[in-house]
């Protein structure tokens, strides 16, 4: 029972990780239609912009903060240099530029910082562990920042006046357009803030996972199942989609099929979402009446 | 004059389908573009919005708007209800009605969305229903709110009666009668109906393939011979 506790509690930390990259997923196919695979890739290279600023001798969340404006810009220039230019060519050309981009932001990467893995500090260390031993101080600060990031997001899309152009944008960008809304800026806030999300998922997993050019390799791949999970339009259902990934890889990883194959969880709720319920759990059903 | 348009030209790459439009919208007055399937009507209207490129001059008060980008084009005043009506169908209607005055920030939007509900109260019982659970006829009504709701000087109509009912049709050009003696928008309307566009319109224009055969005050239009023939049916 206490290991099954202590598994159950290893999940939600890493669920909570898994939930704030599908975040980013979910935040750039909002204003995009789009899933970025170099999410992951750029998340990473916030994290060592993190750690830099850290050895500088910044307090961490002064670092913090200015992670994030350094990746909401990164994120806006990548749509504006890159993205930009093949934003009338077909699909396929997007799936190359992606991959395109995960390979040269990770070589990047690698090629300033180093390919030696390095420790990264959290803020919440000291605390000890809480609730009974269950979990360290570090896992419940980083779901607590997962969900603050979670309600900001949403009361954005939801409540002010920016985020519901942002979604009228990529709903419809002609009708968006005729209303007066510059989509070109939209999408760069959008990836702007999908950037600045996954830095904040990088900075929160790279105290467990340490920090290396290759950290967020296998985490998009659950990111994006839970993304998927909890539909690809729907924010906080991609939060839910990734902490219940999380909660299956690891219970599936200790009794069912073993670490090995924990990889194959992953891909297997993608294709099963895919092929059963496309648009997730919790995603919106879109009414057309014609 | 609120629109002027001269020489209008514009196409889709190579494919030229406006061959030198001349026409105008008065202010407060209701202009009717009228023709066969495939003239060049909705071409005209996305040509003035910006949706195409266009060539030669359209002033909007006087001023050049040919050439500007779409969205600079509605903030200067020109709401364009497009075929297909564009509403933003995973939305809901009142998240269409604050999109319709995003680029707004004087203190009438509120009375205007009244306004809204007063010409269009089907709107306001629909009020958090997503947009594409909404009837044909209710859609068009919404499409008209959300392009009124920018506040334009002119209103680009592009046949608000396609596909619907023909009482529900009545009902929405009753309403358009209403919204221009209220309001003082003008309109360009494109219309296959050529009895309910003559109705409301002062002036009237005919368009064949690109180009505009004929044109006056919407009754003389009406008496013509031919036009009676081949568009009004007796
Ligand atoms: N998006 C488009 N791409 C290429 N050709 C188009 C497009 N839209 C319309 N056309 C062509 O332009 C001509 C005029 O079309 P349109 O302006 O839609 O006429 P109308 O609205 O009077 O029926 C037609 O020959 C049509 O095939
Ligand atoms: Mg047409």
């Amino acid at each position: 029972m206490e290991a099954f506790l202590l598994q159950l509690t290893a999940c939600i930390a890493t669920g909570g990780i898994y939930a704030s990259v599908a975040l980013a997923i979910v935040m750039i196919y909002q204003a995009t239609h789009h899933v970025n695979f170099a999410q992951g890739e750029m998340a990473t290279l916030s994290t060592f912009i993190a750690l830099t600023m850290i050895q500088a001798g910044l307090p961490y969340w002064v670092a913090f903060a200015g992670t994030l404006v350094v990746s909401f810009v990164m994120g806006a220039l990548v749509e504006r240099l890159i993205m930009r230019p093949v934003q009338h060519a077909p699909i396929l050309t997007h799936v190359g530029v992606y991959i395109g981009m995960l390979l040269i932001i990770g070589n990047l990467t690698g090629w300033v910082f180093g390919y030696t893995i390095q420790m990264f500090p959290s803020p919440f260390e000291g605390g000890g562990p809480m609730l009974g031993g269950l979990f360290s101080a570090h896992q419940l600060g980083s779901v607590a920042v997962t969900l603050a990031v979670l309600i900001l997001v949403y009361l954005f899309f939801t409540k002010t006046s920016l985020g519901l152009a942002m979604r009228a944008a990529a709903y419809n960008p002609r009708s968006a357009r005729l209303v007066g809304i510059r989509v070109d800026v939209m999408l760069a806030l959008g990836w702007g803030l999908a950037a600045a999300i996954g830095s904040v998922a990088g900075m929160m997993v790279a105290p467990i996972v340490f920090l290396d050019p290759n950290m967020m390799l296998g985490i998009l791949l659950y990111a994006f199942a839970g993304a998927l999970l909890g539909g690809i339009d729907n924010p906080p259902g991609a939060v839910m989609g990734g902490f219940l990934v999380g909660v299956l890889e690891n219970l599936a990883g200790a009794y069912i099929v073993g670490t090995d194959l924990k990889l194959t969880v992953a891909l297997v709720i993608i294709i099963g979402v895919l092929v059963l319920k496309p648009s997730g759990l919790f995603g919106r059903v879109v009414f057309t009446r014609v | 004059m609120l629109l002027e348009v001269k020489n209008l030209r514009a196409g889709y790459g190579p494919t030229q389908v406006l061959f030198g439009l001349d026409f105008a919208v008065a202010e407060g007055g209701v202009t009717a573009l009228l023709g066969a399937n495939g003239a060049g009507k909705t071409t005209t209207l996305r040509a003035v919005s910006g949706l195409v490129r266009p060539e030669g001059e359209v002033l909007l008060s006087g001023q050049r708007i040919a050439g500007l980008m779409t969205e600079s084009i509605a903030r200067l005043g020109v709401a364009h209800v497009p075929d297909g009506r564009g509403t933003f169908m995973e939305l809901t209607v009142e998240e269409n009605f604050r999109l319709g005055a995003y680029t707004r920030r004087d203190p009438d939007v509120a009375a205007d969305f009244a306004r809204m509900w007063e010409w269009f109260p089907r709107l306001k019982q629909r009020w958090r229903q997503q947009a594409g659970t909404l009837s044909g006829g209710e859609q068009q009504m919404l499409a008209i709110a959300r392009a009124l709701l920018l506040r334009p000087k002119l209103l680009l109509l592009d046949e608000p009666s396609f596909g619907l009912a023909p009482l529900i049709v009545r009902d929405i050009f009753a309403i358009l009668r209403r919204i221009r003696e209220e309001s003082g928008v003008g309109i360009l309307l494109v219309e296959q109906n050529a009895n309910l566009a003559l109705d409301l319109a002062d002036h009237a224009y005919l368009l064949e393939t690109g180009r505009i055969v004929m044109s006056g005050p919407a009754a003389e239009i009406r008496q013509d011979e031919a036009i009676r023939r081949s568009y009004l049916g007796y």
